[in-house]
């Protein structure tokens, strides 16, 4: 379930130290692990794919240039995703993004009755996730559900869930007050739970 | 001792989501608490919503297109060789 458990693990602060020593697999390792999210957060500013492409190669570019200096007071990717978010910040040609402040309900509401009670009650997913198979199945069900979010429920939950990221620091990434980044992020998930309980469910 | 007002399942869902981030203000977390308690449908979701989660945390970024890798070693080794050209580096362009 960790995604600690690939590879032997160097880690991002020693590829690093490595790759600005013109160790071009250390290079390699770190763009094939952070320039998704690097563009996504890039994608969040700026409205163009190809503005956003720009940005997250500058970002690179910009520590490979030492331009930006590594001070070990925040992790590696956290580092990175300040620049690249910082960058995106300054070209960002986008206008200001809608927050939803009400929260939505995470189920749909005609899933209970009059009452407020389960007309069925949801099913479990520990079995499943036992399940070598099914769970292959399921992880490929998230990364859609997560590719189909709208931009800022996308940014959020890729940085929290994903990235492993607190609260706080994706609310400072992204601009946003942290309450309305847990809203965002509420919204995020029961949409990808919802995709999960159809995968479950046998649907597709 | 506040009694605490009992919940219904939709409002306990409404109330999860924070719960999970520690975030629901105290009585709201035992009203909720002691409807999880009594309530299989709900403990059912709280444990699809952990499940969801975990495997959002397992499933790792996206893929990287190996034309998005290439371009990006292309900066790499360019950048190198002007390193290597000009003894160091005092290029101040992008
Ligand atoms: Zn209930």
């Amino acid at each position: 379930m960790s995604k600690s458990a690939t590879v032997s693990h160097v880690d991002d602060e020693e590829l690093l130290g490595r790759f600005l020593g013109g160790d071009r697999d250390a290079f390699r390792t770190l763009v094939v692990r952070y320039q998704p999210t690097v563009l996504q957060i890039a994608r969040y500013y700026v409205n163009s794919a190809a503005t956003a492409e720009d940005v997250a190669q500058d970002t690179w570019i910009a520590v490979l240039k030492g331009a930006e200096r590594f001070e070990g007071r925040a992790t590696f990717k956290t580092w990175l995703f300040r620049i690249v978010a910082n960058r995106a910040r300054t070209t960002g040609t986008r206008e200001k993004r809608q927050v939803p402040v009400d929260p939505t309900d995470p189920v749909s509401g005609d899933r209970f009755n009059t009452e407020g009670m389960w007309k069925e009650p949801p099913a479990s997913f520990t079995d499943l996730l036992a399940d070598g198979e099914a769970n292959v199945q399921l992880a490929a069900a998230v990364r859609t559900a997560i590719a189909e979010l709208p931009e800022m429920q996308r940014s959020v939950v890729t940085l929290h869930d994903v990235e492993g990221l607190s609260t706080s620091e994706v609310a400072s990434l992204l601009e946003l007050s942290e309450a309305n980044a847990r809203v965002v992020l509420h919204r995020a998930r029961a949409h990808i739970r919802e995709v999960v309980e159809r995968v479950a469910k046998g649907g597709s | 001792m506040v009694l605490v007002k009992d919940i219904n399942c939709h409002h306990a869902v409404g109330l999860i989501g924070e719960y999970l981030e520690g975030k629901l203000p105290r009585r709201d977390r035992r009203r909720l608490e002691k409807h999880l308690a009594g309530c299989d449908a709900c403990s059912a979701y709280l444990e699809q919503m952990r499940a969801t989660i975990a495997l959002a945390g397992s499933v790792g970024p996206d893929d990287l297109s190996t034309e998005a890798l290439d371009a990006l070693l292309n900066v790499f080794d360019n950048y190198q060789r002007e390193n290597r050209e000009n003894g160091e580096d005092v290029s101040g362009a992008s």
